[in-house]
């Protein structure tokens, strides 16, 4: 699939893919994600005229926009080494169905397998590529692990955050009762379906306040936000992280997604 | 069923979710098969495989499906029977009505059966002033309190035992009002009494069939009550309706595909009993029905093939994609407003009654890749789903405001410099709009976000601005 870095000695150049909701919601992120990443012996570059992977209208069934979106991705990632997103829904956006999306464009149907080739969730890439197995982060409390949907099941991302995780000082991991079921983000079907997404989310704190951690921690932020959001409106104030926030260290740098009034 | 509520879908949600007893219902339904299906799963290594093997069975006979069907046609000939080529529900409904108009029968029992709803045939007989009797104890129950099932395997899984002892009550007349009809098993007792009357006093037994073979002209039903041995055994008629991608060329790919069906619907290792029905009674035959009849429907199924809906023809009704969902767990089955829910419903039901019709179905969804992940048949349910949006967005189906917001979007999406500076203006507006409790309580033009829950603040510049002031100051 993705090529080795040239050599042993040859740090593997990195683009960091920073997706929507991290430029716009959650900087700390994509900062945390440019730290691990350089930790990890890799150079980190960002393009900035990247914009969206062009999930919003794909899954709207507009793929001409969809297209038009996502098209500039495949220039801009020629040249580096790999392409890794803090985000499984937008690394499996460009891993599975960017192919799928120029399959019948002869001009890019090769590049963009190239592109799929070499791209990867932050910390499946950290583990499964840079076989990073422990971070020099800590954490003095319990967190909980909420398996976002594509992360798990397009990239197969499950035992590689915990395996991290538990190398953080002083962190200890409470498993949700059902970690695998979707939180009812959805991109737009939480606009579209407020009702039957607003009972999924409410399922999903109460599993997550019976868990009795005193995080949130999860890989994707659509769903970090949707469950931020339903845990605040409750009035909990359980403190919610993106992954990558808690392995780099990070959890001072900037408050939990959504503060309490306490703040 | 003739009319769909599916248009309706977010009323039904609305009301479903509102509906205290069908949610109780849904909780116990949440753990039941699921857990059933993972034990059943975990005792047998070769599941895997197993799904594969199925999933080339059945593409190999869909992209040979007039060959099978013919042969099977053959052979039910060779064995005495007969069948009828159904081209939609009307002609199905009008072939039964033929063979018990020919017998001149007065009563009909009913196996369970799913295609049976889809041409919405008791409505249709008992109007023929014909007596039908579902003998599925499910089937039996929805059909006292007069409703569609709302699960494919489990038709009445929305309904307590309260409200069955109550239809019990009301409609099996001449015994003890006060009897107990606490426990399940009394329930159950009584209903097979009943049913017994029936059984000996039908003329015509209908069933589904979950598999025609091809080389054997056999139709095979699975059932856990062996109401189907019965219905179709006793009756001096047994006719069987399957739509026509039910055929599996031979008694092994039946059997290797059988071995999927129970663990995933009910997580058995089998269903309590399966039966084969190749032909009439024949002679020296101690019981079994006098003539055979199948009813091969196609209602819409030839249009999907050499279709990207082709694969949803796969489908072998184990219900493991609606027990799985957790859009399914959270309205119920009627939600989806017509006979066939869940996830396997949104790709199929648009195929069947019009994407116009159902299209919310294949919107609802938060694409979470559940059910295809445990769908024997590895259908790969939300890319189907997909491309109905597809064709809805092909057709200008959707809402108009959709369509254009994600133009407009797309349009600044395709403008970086333009599209960073109009987040970046976004994400200050958004922080200053959140103050110092860093949430968003009430955000215009969002109330399907913050209904249920506050929007969280973003930090107060986009990672790119930060990143851009970063780098300058390294280089200074
Ligand atoms: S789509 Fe798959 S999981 Fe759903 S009923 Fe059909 S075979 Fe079973």
């Amino acid at each position: 699939m993705s090529s080795a870095p040239s050599s042993p000695s040859s740090k593997p150049r990195v683009g960091l893919f920073v997706t929507c909701l991290v430029d716009m919601f959650r900087p700390t992120v994509g900062f945390s994600a440019v730290k691990l990443l350089e930790e990890a012996g890799c150079i980190v570059d960002v393009p900035m005229e990247q914009v969206c992977c062009g999930q919003p209208a794909f899954n709207s069934g507009d793929l001409e926009s969809a297209r038009k979106v996502a098209k500039p991705l495949i220039a801009m990632f020629e040249n580096h080494d790999y392409v890794v997103a803090p985000s499984g829904s937008c690394a499996g956006m460009m891993i599975k169905h960017f192919p799928e999306l120029f399959a019948n464009d002869p001009e890019l149907a090769e590049p963009v397998k190239a592109l799929a080739g070499k791209t990867w969730e932050l910390v499946s890439f950290l583990t499964d590529v840079m076989k990073l197995d422990g971070v020099a982060a800590a954490f003095d409390g319990s967190i909980t692990y909420h398996d976002s949907c594509s992360g798990l099941r397009e990239l197969k991302v499950k035992e590689q955050p915990r395996k991290l995780l538990r190398t953080v000082k002083g962190l200890e991991i409470k498993e949700l009762q059902e970690p695998e079921t979707c939180c009812g983000f959805g991109g737009t079907f939480c606009v579209k379906y407020p009702e039957i997404s607003g009972k999924m989310v409410g399922d999903k704190t109460t599993d997550i306040k019976n868990s009795g951690a005193d995080m949130l921690v999860a890989g994707d932020m659509g769903c970090l936000l949707n469950m931020a959001g339903k845990l605040r409106r409750e009035g909990s104030d359980i403190e919610v992280r993106h992954v990558a926030e808690v392995l780099a260290d990070m959890t001072m740098a900037a408050p939990g997604i959504a503060g309490t009034e306490k703040g | 069923m003739e009319q769909s509520t599916s248009p309706k879908f977010k009323q039904n949600a609305h009301h479903a979710l509102h509906d205290a007893s069908l949610q109780r219902a849904l909780g116990r339904l949440k753990t039941g098969f699921k857990d059933k299906r993972t034990a059943a799963i975990a005792n047998m290594p070769e599941f895997e495989q197993l799904r594969d093997t199925a999933r080339d069975i059945k593409n190999h006979t869909l992209a040979n499906l007039d060959h099978y069907l013919s042969a099977f046609e053959a052979n039910v000939i060779a064995n005495g029977g007969h069948v009828h080529w159904c081209a939609d529900a009307e002609e199905a409904r009008q072939t039964v009505l033929k063979i018990c108009q020919d017998k001149k029968a007065k009563s009909v029992l009913k196996g369970k059966s799913m295609i049976s709803e889809e041409i919405g045939l008791n409505a249709f007989l008992e109007k023929q002033d014909l007596k039908v009797v579902e003998t599925d104890l499910g089937e039996y129950i929805i059909q006292l309190r007069n409703e569609p099932p709302s699960h494919i395997i489990a038709p009445a899984i929305h309904v307590h035992k309260e409200q069955v002892a109550d239809s019990f009550r009301e409609t099996h007349k001449g015994r003890d009002i006060n009897r107990p009809l606490d426990e399940p098993r009394d329930l159950l007792d009584e209903a097979r009494e009943v049913m017994r009357e029936h059984f000996f006093a039908a003329d015509i037994g209908i069933t589904g069939a979950n598999f025609l073979i091809a080389e054997t002209g056999t139709s095979v039903i699975v059932t856990n009550e062996g109401n189907g041995d019965l219905t179709q055994t006793l009756s001096k008629v047994h006719i069987a309706i399957a739509s026509l991608e039910k055929v599996v060329p031979t008694l092994e790919d039946a059997s290797t595909i059988l071995r999927v069906l129970a663990r995933s619907a009910t997580g058995q290792e089998m269903s309590s009993y399966t039966t084969f029905s190749t032909g009439p009674k024949r002679d020296g035959d101690l019981d079994g029905p006098e003539e055979y009849h199948v009813i091969l429907l196609d209602n819409g199924r030839s249009n999907m093939l050499g279709t990207e809906f082709q694969e949803m023809l796969r489908c072998i009704r184990c219900a493991a994609c609606m027990n799985h969902c957790p859009v399914y767990g959270a309205v119920g089955g009627h939600a989806y407003g017509w006979v066939y829910p869940g996830p396997m419903g949104s790709v199929l039901t648009p195929s069947l009654i019009g994407v116009d019709e159902a299209g919310h179905l294949p919107n609802a969804s938060t694409f979470c890749g559940k059910c295809e992940e445990v769908c024997p048949m590895r259908i790969p349910l939300p890319k189907m789903m997909r491309h109905w949006r597809e064709r809805e967005f092909e057709k200008h189906l959707g809402p108009q405001s959709m369509r254009f917001g994600i133009r407009l979007w797309a349009w600044f999406a395709s403008r970086p410099a333009l599209y960073g500076k109009a987040t970046g203006l976004a994400v200050r507006v958004l922080k200053s709009m959140a103050g110092r409790s860093q949430k968003i309580g009430k955000l215009p033009l969002a109330g399907g976000w913050t209904d249920i829950r506050d929007m969280p603040a973003p930090e107060g510049k986009t990672f790119k601005q930060l990143w851009a002031e970063q780098q300058a100051a390294k280089k200074a």
